[in-house]
């Protein structure tokens, strides 16, 4: 492999992680995000899920590009994501009933994660099987990575602990509203102001150079 | 489990509702919740393809008991559901033109949405009977509507207030989001 | 049935294709499912029997082992392999092998939604010795201290269900009451904060028990095979 060509990977990998994070940036499978975030336990376990069914599925997807006609692609993407996340189910039960439970019906509805049908759509059935690999992997982490940011802020205020474990000391009076349904939506928010406000900073620094 | 159908209802459409308690169907819920009129023509067709699928998952979730095959639940769910839905789109356009055009363009975009997959799913969970589970989708296809239009005169308004550049585009709506799921939580207790 | 479904995916334009490509694709993925599904079947049901398992140990102090038992035409059963229709008695013993509590499952309305729990009845004492909250959606924080609340847990060392004198119903309703007012036996102290979950938890202990504790003295002699 010639050098551009790693280059070219590491970037692949890369975008998923930060320029292009799916959750911060694209806004992308937003119902598992809010739902179980609600503790980093939960976030991280979910993420960890998603970025297995997303992995999983864009090698699969990738390997049979040249096998599935352009007409079927959709249906056999949904076939192949709905089996991964099937296995993925029935992983987490042999592993943990308690996760499982936190869960809940999330695990399923992986399915319909706009960001795995959407990297198997753009990137996967258009590309290599190591680079689909690369990016699936990119974009999982930075799935979990956001997951983890949501859950940790909300675990942090609403119970004073992060992992479970004690950090706020025990005259902190927890915030249940982070917790609740409501906290979600106004942390997942406030994350957003702040990708918003690098940005317009970022730009206004750039015009400031140019001028 | 015997719940009554009126408690049903309410938990579905008010106490937990699908889109501010249960975070289903949020990318249509960001997405088309723009102006009033597009909102409610939407939640009609969410509330339409809740219950064709509520039926269908009741039909395959019997099948699937009598054969023993537990792990086809979700792939058959949502292979069937969406081809239905585009079958009952087909049959829409050919006999009735004029509901098409009012909930057509919304109905392949809604199939594999997470509300429509959630309801099958959490009513073979909480193992309702056929008419309850076409209440419990009648209430959450409600509730995704109310949630949606009073997302969307909101919006509406928000749209010419003047507020700062940064908090522009989604983040002020999942900002207002949230205080309406606050709000939604007022409702708790009503079903008993 | 996957192939059924796949047909009718394919209905429309009908090539050898794209019937190749659904076909080979929907054998390969059900191969995939079929053999995760056997592969972890065991493990996940022996988690779930050990959750269970646990939680009996929980609600029934003291019990080493459990046997549970079903009702089939009114009559009390062992269960033989696995049901899932029904109520099922988990009886818990000793080390020497008496029984020492039966528990049993019961669900209602809570203020969010339907909160399921597993209770213990200890003969010897006629009360419920110990409850666990199996589900609930209860608002994190308040109404989810029927979990965690130790005074309200303790309303579970003994809460009294000994029956009236034709032994038809309890003696004595179970009751909700205020934070601190506990002053008989059978009365539930409620926590400040999540009175209505806990008032729930009454209601559902009320009619589970007015229910099944006549059943369970007339049958109790069924329950002490092991």
């Amino acid at each position: 492999m010639n050098e551009a060509n790693n280059k070219l990977d590491t970037n692949t990998f890369i975008k998923g992680l930060w320029k292009e994070n799916p959750v911060f940036v694209q806004v992308l499978g937003m119902c598992p995000v809010l739902a179980v975030t609600n503790s980093a336990t939960n976030g991280m376990a979910m993420g960890l899920a998603t970025a297995f069914v997303l992995i999983m599925s864009s090698t699969l997807v990738s390997l049979l590009r040249n096998f599935i006609p352009k007409q079927v692609r959709i249906a056999t993407f949904i076939l192949i994501i709905a089996t991964f996340v099937t296995v993925a189910e029935y992983l987490i039960q042999a592993i943990s009933i308690d996760i499982h439970k936190a869960l809940g019906a999330f695990i399923s509805l992986i399915v319909v994660n706009c960001l795995i049908l959407g990297r198997a759509e753009a990137f996967a059935s258009k590309n290599s099987v190591g680079k689909s690999i690369l990016d699936a992997t990119g974009m999982g982490v930075g799935f979990t990575f956001a997951l983890l940011c949501l859950g940790g802020v909300r675990e942090i205020l609403g119970t004073g602990t992060f992992f479970g474990i004690q950090i706020l000391g025990a005259s902190f009076e927890p915030w249940i509203l982070m917790i609740l349904p409501g906290g979600g939506f106004f942390t997942l928010g406030a994350w957003l102001l702040l990708f918003n406000y690098m940005k317009e900073r970022k730009a206004a620094k750039m015009q400031e150079a140019t001028a | 489990m015997n719940e009554s159908l009126s408690f049903i209802f309410i938990n579905a459409c008010l106490v937990n509702n699908f889109v501010l308690a249960y975070f289903l169907g949020i990318c249509p819920f960001l997405g088309v919740s723009g102006n009033i009129g597009t909102a409610s023509r939407m939640g009609g067709a969410v509330m339409f393809v809740m219950l064709v699928s509520s039926m269908c998952a009741y039909g395959i979730h019997l099948m699937l008991v009598a054969i023993d095959a537990p792990y086809l639940q979700l792939i058959s769910y949502i292979v069937v559901i969406a081809s239905t839905v585009q079958l009952v789109e087909m049959i829409i356009k050919k006999f009735s033109p004029a509901l098409f055009r009012a909930l057509g363009i919304f109905l392949p975009l809604i199939t594999t949405n997470c509300a429509i997959l959630g309801l099958a799913l959490f009513q073979t969970n909480k193992g309702y009977d056929f008419i309850q589970s076409l209440i419990y989708a009648l209430g959450a296809g409600a509730g995704f509507t109310i949630a949606l239009v009073i997302m969307a005169g909101i919006r509406e308004d928000l749209d010419i207030a003047d507020t700062p550049k940064v908090v522009r585009g989604t983040a002020i709506v999942l900002m207002v989001a949230g205080m309406l799921s606050l709000t939604f939580m007022g409702f708790a207790g009503l079903g008993g | 049935m996957n192939q059924a479904e796949l047909d009718k995916l394919v209905e429309a334009p009908n090539s050898w294709h794209m019937v190749r490509a659904l076909a080979g694709i929907g054998l390969m993925c059900a191969l995939l499912i079929v053999t995760t599904y056997e592969l972890t079947f065991e493990t996940i049901k022996q988690n779930k029997a050990e959750v269970l398992e646990r939680a009996i140990f929980k609600v029934v102090p003291g019990a080493q082992s459990k046997t549970t038992f079903i009702v089939k035409d009114g009559q009390v059963e062992k269960l033989q392999g696995e049901s899932n229709s029904g109520l099922k008695y988990y009886a818990g013993y000793d080390d020497s092998g008496k029984l020492i509590g039966v528990a049993l499952e019961a669900a209602g309305q809570g203020f969010q939604d339907i909160v399921r729990v597993l209770y213990g009845f200890s003969p010897d004492k006629q009360a419920i010795v110990g409850m666990e909250v199996l589900e609930s959606k209860e608002t994190p924080g308040l109404g989810d201290k029927i979990e965690k609340d130790e005074t309200f847990l303790k309303n579970f060392e003994a809460l009294d269900v000994s029956l009236n004198e034709s032994g038809d119903n309890l003696k004595n309703e179970i009751i909700f009451v205020k934070n601190g007012t506990k002053a008989n036996p059978w009365e539930l102290d409620g926590i400040t904060g999540a009175t209505i979950s806990s008032k729930a938890i009454a209601a559902i202990l009320q009619a589970s028990a007015s229910q099944n504790m006549p059943f369970l003295n007339q049958n109790i002699e069924n329950f002490k095979q092991q």
